[in-house]
């Protein structure tokens, strides 16, 4: 059994389901995000976790204990809010030592504590200020100073960063998983950015429509998607929607092309599948006649500069594939150029879909 | 600055100013000779017994009904806030009520509504002119104190707190309230200058308050009377600053100790 279990809750509002039976078990000291887009449900689960909200069905247990019916103010949870949430009439000590005060603690046992963790937080500096003399990336550190004095049984986090600036986002990122680290303590955490996600969990839970689409690690959410949605929200993808004509080969048709995909290999002739391909993973050069192998020939469309790399967008076909190259390689590849993609027939992921659906929705393929 | 809104200015401080000046002029006539000038006017209020037992009587009044207020509508306007949205606009409604109904109406309807009451209460200032004033303030308690609750995030403040293990008590006293203490300054202010200057429910209602012996005074007395308004208005002005004072005095010495470091 997990330290903390999330065990099928729902909580419906009205006639949304916003969590429709989630499932989430994590251990002691370790870090899970929960990622998804808007109105998936992960903030709902983070508020039923923090005693804010009830949930219609399902239970929370921390650490053996059914905490489910449990008040918000008697479950030890510390919580970092997406808002800025400082109490303005107080200063960052005050603030931080706020918690302990209710816990009855004297001003003596409360001095080590508070001083040791802004310092932590690197906000020694500071203790005196008010939050309205206090920067963005300062006020989320105090925050994170104020929910972690109370030595909580579960840290919470809501989107702490998404109203900062994108360098001291990555910044406090990496002090928030430092600290946890270092104090070894359960996270929680919530994100829409996926690359915030995969920098700093154990685990990583992608949400969709109230329930998990799917959990494992920041490796395997990247390399092994299990649904069309994980695909397209983890990272770049491209997708090709294919159709296996023969499987003991592993051939694929897409778009009246055929291509070789190992991991099409044992399944049935006319099974639907998606082919999903990293743009890490396709290789681009000018084509010569015909164009090589197991490759998709188009015009380059347009190039964006992404600093070391290039990202290159080729069509053709009625298809669309990005690429990333280098930026020198690139240069050789100007707009409206004749270039071959090679799909990489071991490189490439495969996931079924329904024989009678409606597939994939339809996505620009670096529409993120 | 230029020289059109110096002109407004000057016109705008001429407008209060004047009537203070003749006000004061007629103050220092003597009540025999009729001539300028005299501070026997101020001797005659200050040594007059109904002028201390009146402004206790309406100070304590105004105290009391600022008390009620506080007690009544932080909560309430807290609760609406957090929990209870949809029930704004009724309650901003209602709050205009005091402001719709005439005065002469709303007595009327008090003396009524209350008859059949406990003496204690509807034959004592404290009992039903302190509530008819909670009614009377309830627009100027609800929009001062509407606004404030808007300035500041109530949901997240008040969810931090109890994530914090704070109870609903003391997220209302010491996370709540100190940051809407402006907000329950100014309706406070209001809420004293009414209190202070309410002439017709306490005269339907038989009770000698201030304002009906500024009135009497008036009636009675020329001269003394314009020393009497000029001394409530410097006795509303000076309550006012000390609620400030002691309202404000937390505050700044926090911004002054933060701005010294």
């Amino acid at each position: 059994m997990g330290y903390l279990e999330l065990q099928n809750l729902h909580r419906d509002f009205g006639t949304v389901k916003a969590l429709n039976g989630i499932n989430i078990s994590l251990g002691e000291g370790e870090f899970l995000s929960l990622l998804g887009p808007s109105g998936c449900g992960k903030t709902t689960a983070l508020r039923l976790v923090a005693g804010f909200d009830r949930p219609n069905q399902g239970r929370i247990i921390v650490d053996g204990k059914d905490v489910t019916a449990v008040a918000p103010n008697k479950r030890d949870m510390g919580m970092v809010f997406q808002a800025y949430s400082l109490f303005p009439n107080m200063t960052a000590r005050q603030n931080v030592e706020f918690g302990l005060k209710i816990r009855g603690k004297s001003k003596g046992d409360r001095a080590k504590p508070v001083d040791e963790l802004l310092e932590l937080v690197g906000l020694s500096h500071a203790v005196d200020r008010y939050p309205h003399q206090l920067s963005g990336g300062m006020q989320q550190r105090v925050a994170l100073a104020r929910a972690l004095a109370i030595q909580p049984r579960v840290l919470l986090l809501d989107e702490p960063l998404s109203a900062l600036d994108a360098k001291v986002r990555v910044q406090l990122r990496e002090e928030i998983r430092r600290i946890q680290l270092e104090l070894g303590i359960t996270t929680l955490y919530v994100t829409h950015d996926q690359e915030e996600a995969l920098a700093v969990s154990d685990h990583v839970a992608v949400m969709y429509g109230g329930v998990i689409e799917q959990m494992g690690t920041p490796s395997e959410m990247y390399t092994a998607p299990a649904t069309p949605f994980v695909a397209e929200f983890i990272g770049t993808m491209n997708r090709l929607d294919a159709t296996v004509v023969d499987g003991g080969t592993g051939e694929v048709e897409h778009a009246g092309m055929r291509l070789r995909v190992d991991a099409a290999q044992g399944r049935r002739n006319g099974e639907r599948v998606l082919v999903l391909i990293r743009p890490e993973s396709l290789e681009l050069e000018a084509a010569t006649n015909g164009g090589a192998p197991n490759s998709f020939v188009g015009e380059v469309l347009t190039q964006t500069f992404l600093g070391p790399v290039t990202r290159v967008k080729v069509t053709g076909s009625g298809t669309n594939l990005i690429a990333d190259m280098s930026t020198a390689r690139a240069a050789a590849l100007p707009v409206g150029a004749r270039v071959s993609a090679k799909i990489p027939s071991e490189g490439a992921k495969l996931i079924s879909l329904p024989d009678d659906g409606p597939g994939l929705p339809v996505l620009d393929p670096d529409d993120h | 600055m230029t020289l059109s809104a110096v002109i407004w200015l000057l016109l705008g401080a001429a407008y209060f100013i004047i009537p203070l000046f003749a006000t004061l002029l007629i103050s220092l006539k003597s009540t025999q000779t009729g001539k300028c000038c005299t501070a026997h006017n101020y001797g005659w209020v200050l040594h007059n017994g109904d002028f201390w037992h009146t402004l206790r009587l309406s100070a304590l009044l105004a105290v009391e009904t600022i008390v009620i207020s506080l007690a009544l509508f932080v909560p309430t306007i807290y609760l609406i806030h957090l929990k209870l949205p949809r029930l704004r606009p009724v309650i901003a409604f209602l709050a205009l009520v005091p402001f719709i109904v005439p005065p002469i109406v709303m007595v009327v309807g008090l003396l009524r509504t209350f008859k059949g009451t406990p003496d204690w209460f509807y034959q004592k200032p404290y009992g039903f002119l302190a509530a008819s004033y909670v009614i009377l303030a309830f627009p100027y308690m609800f929009f001062s104190l509407d606004a404030g609750f808007r300035s500041i995030d109530v949901h997240t403040l008040t969810e931090a707190s109890q994530s914090l293990g704070a109870k609903w008590p003391t997220t209302l006293f010491r996370v709540i309230l100190p940051n809407i203490r402006s907000a329950a300054l100014a309706a406070s202010f209001l809420t004293l200058a009414i209190v202070m200057g309410e002439f017709t429910i306490a005269n339907l209602a038989a009770f000698h308050t201030f304002p009906i012996f500024i009135q009497f005074v008036s009636e009675s007395q020329g001269f003394p009377a314009g020393a009497l308004t000029l001394m409530s208005f410097g006795i509303t002005w000076a309550a006012m600053l000390s609620l400030l004072l002691v309202g404000r005095k937390r505050g700044a010495r926090g911004a002054v100790i933060a701005g010294a470091r």
